[in-house]
C-alpha cells in the first residue's frame, strides 16, 4: 500500500469513524437518559411510550434503520438529511435505546430508601433524580455504557455501506485499487480494536473518577486477561434480560 | 424526486414485494439458525478454553476471542469473503456470511457460557475432583449441566441479535431481507415500501422473542 492511499483515503476514514462515534455517543447519550428516566417516571402514559420507544428502537435492524432514513424519510417528509447526519440520526437512536435500558436499571439499583429519604426531606421528583438518584446511579452506569460504545464504534462500519467515507469504505477504496485484500482488511481491523481500546481506557478512567466522587472504588476485575480484556464482564450469573448485544 | 405520488403509501408495492419477502425470510432464517448453530458451539468450546489447565491455550484464546469482539462485523465479513478465495478457500456468499455471523457471536456466547460456569459453586469442582472423575467427565457430567440450564435466556438474547445484524450479509450481496428490499426499490423506484415492511418484519419477529425469552428466564433461572 502507498503513502498516497494512506494519506488521502485511511487517515481521513479513521477521521470520520471518530467523529461519528462521538457525534452518535452524544446523541446516544441524551435520549438513553431521557428515556430511560421518563422509564421511572410516575405517570403511565410516560413510562409506556419511553417503553415503546426502547421496544421499537432496540427491535430493529440498525442497519435497516439507517437505510430507511436515508431512503424513505425523504420521501415521506419531504427534506432529506446529509449522509453523514442520517448515520448519526440512526446510530443514535437505537443505541440510545440500548443505553435507556442500562439507564433505567441503574436508577430502578439504588436502594429504595434513598429514595424514600428524599420524599421525607420533600424533595421534588426532579430533585431527587438530581441530587439523590443520578449521582449514585451514573457510577454503575459505565461499564455497560463502556460496552455499548464499543458495539456503537462497530456500528460506524454499517456507514460505509451508505458510502460514507468512513475506514471500512476507505478499505474497500484500497482494496479496489491494491487488488490485495488480506493487509488492508487486516490493517482496518487492527485500526478499529485499537479505537476501542483507547476509549475502554478512557470510560475505565471515568468510572474511577465518578466512583471516587461517591467515595468508592471501581472493582479491579478478574481473570487473568484484566490487563487486555477491553469488555468489562458485565455478564454475571442470572444473566440479564437486557443484555443483549447491540448488533454489528 | 419529491412528488405527492412517491410520498404516498402504496398498498400495490406492498403486494408486489411480498413474494420476495418471504424468499428473503427464509434466507434470513437460514442464516440466523445455522449461524446460531455454529455460535453455540464454537462459544463452548471458547469457554472451556478459558479454563484450560496451561495458559498456552488460556491466553491465545483470550487474545483471539477479546479482537474478534471488540471489531466490526462487517469488515470481518469482507475480510473472509475477499480473503478467502486468495488462500483458495472457495465459499458461496451465504456461507461466508454464515461463517462470519456464527464466528463473531461466538465470542459472545463464550463471554455467557463464561459466566455460567462461573455460577456453578466450587464444591462443584471439588466433589468432582475428590471422586476422581476425568477431566472431560468433570465438564460433561457436572459443569456443563448446571452451567448450560442458567444461560440459556442469555444465550436467546443473542439469537436475536444475531437477526438483528443479518442485514449485514446485504453487504456481500446475499438476498437476504434487507437485499431483497433494495432489490425491489431498484426496480420499481418505491423506497418506502419494501424497506419499511422490512423493517418492521424486523421488530414483528423480536419483540414477541424477546417476551419469550423473559418468560423463558424467570422459568430456568431461579
Amino acid at each position: 500500500m502507498t503513502a498516497g492511499l494512506w494519506e488521502h483515503w485511511v487517515l481521513p476514514g479513521i477521521w470520520i469513524t471518530i467523529q461519528l462515534t462521538v457525534y452518535s455517543a452524544a446523541l446516544a447519550t441524551v435520549v438513553a437518559f431521557g428515556v430511560g428516566m421518563a422509564r421511572t417516571h410516575r405517570l403511565k402514559t410516560v413510562r409506556f411510550l419511553a417503553g415503546f420507544y426502547t421496544e421499537v428502537f432496540r427491535g430493529t435492524s440498525a442497519l435497516i434503520l439507517m437505510f430507511w432514513i436515508f431512503f424513505v424519510l425523504p420521501q415521506l417528509a419531504g427534506w432529506s438529511l446529509v449522509p453523514m447526519w442520517a448515520a448519526v440520526l440512526a446510530l443514535g437512536l437505537s443505541y440510545g435505546a440500548y443505553g435507556a435500558e442500562v439507564v433505567r436499571g441503574a436508577l430502578n439499583a439504588v436502594a429504595p430508601a434513598q429514595r424514600e429519604a428524599g420524599v421525607a426531606l420533600s424533595f421534588t421528583p426532579w430533585q431527587r433524580m438530581r441530587l439523590i438518584l443520578l449521582p449514585q446511579a451514573v457510577p454503575e452506569m459505565i461499564p455497560p455504557f463502556s460496552n455499548l460504545l464499543v458495539e456503537l464504534l462497530k456500528g460506524t462500519a454499517l456507514v460505509s455501506l451508505l458510502g460514507i467515507g468512513d475506514v471500512s469504505f476507505a478499505a474497500y477504496l484500497v482494496r479496489l485499487a491494491t487488488q490485495e485484500s488480506a493487509q488492508i482488511y487486516a490493517i482496518t481491523l487492527v485500526i478499529y480494536f485499537v479505537i476501542a481500546f483507547l476509549l475502554t481506557r478512557g470510560m475505565r478512567a471515568l468510572e474511577r473518577k465518578t466512583k471516587a466522587g461517591i467515595g468508592r472504588r471501581p472493582d479491579p476485575g478478574t481473570g487473568i486477561m484484566r490487563k487486555l480484556s477491553i469488555r468489562r464482564t458485565t455478564e454475571t450469573a442470572p444473566v440479564p434480560t437486557s443484555a443483549g448485544g447491540g448488533g454489528a | 424526486m419529491i412528488t405527492t405520488a412517491s410520498s404516498t403509501w402504496d398498498w400495490s408495492a406492498v403486494a408486489d414485494f411480498m413474494p420476495h419477502f418471504w424468499d428473503g425470510v427464509l434466507v434470513t432464517l437460514q442464516a440466523l439458525v445455522l449461524g446460531s448453530l455454529i455460535s453455540f458451539s464454537l462459544g463452548l468450546v471458547w469457554a472451556i478454553a478459558f479454563r484450560a489447565p496451561t495458559r498456552f491455550v488460556r491466553w491465545p484464546v483470550g487474545i483471539v476471542t477479546e479482537f474478534i469482539r471488540n471489531t466490526p462485523l462487517l469488515v470481518q465479513l469482507f475480510f473472509l469473503y475477499f480473503v478467502l478465495p486468495e488462500w483458495g478457500i472457495q465459499f458461496s456468499a451465504l456461507t461466508t456470511g454464515i461463517v462470519a455471523i456464527g464466528l463473531h457471536y461466538s465470542t459472545y456466547t463464550a463471554q455467557v457460557y463464561r459466566a455460567g460456569i462461573e455460577a456453578v459453586p466450587a464444591g462443584q469442582w471439588e466433589a468432582a475432583r475428590a471422586l476422581s472423575l476425568p477431566y472431560r467427565r468433570t465438564w460433561t457430567a457436572v459443569i456443563l449441566p448446571q452451567a448450560i440450564r442458567r444461560v440459556i435466556p442469555a444465550l436467546g438474547n443473542y439469537v436475536i441479535a444475531m437477526l438483528k445484524d443479518t442485514p449485514l450479509l446485504a453487504g456481500i450481496g446475499v438476498l437476504e431481507l434487507l437485499q431483497r428490499s433494495r432489490l425491489e426499490a431498484a426496480q420499481t423506484f418505491q423506497y418506502t415500501e419494501a424497506l419499511t415492511v422490512v423493517g418492521v418484519a424486523f421488530i414483528v419477529i423480536a419483540y414477541p422473542s424477546s417476551l419469550l425469552l423473559r418468560a423463558l428466564e424467570r422459568r430456568l433461572v431461579r
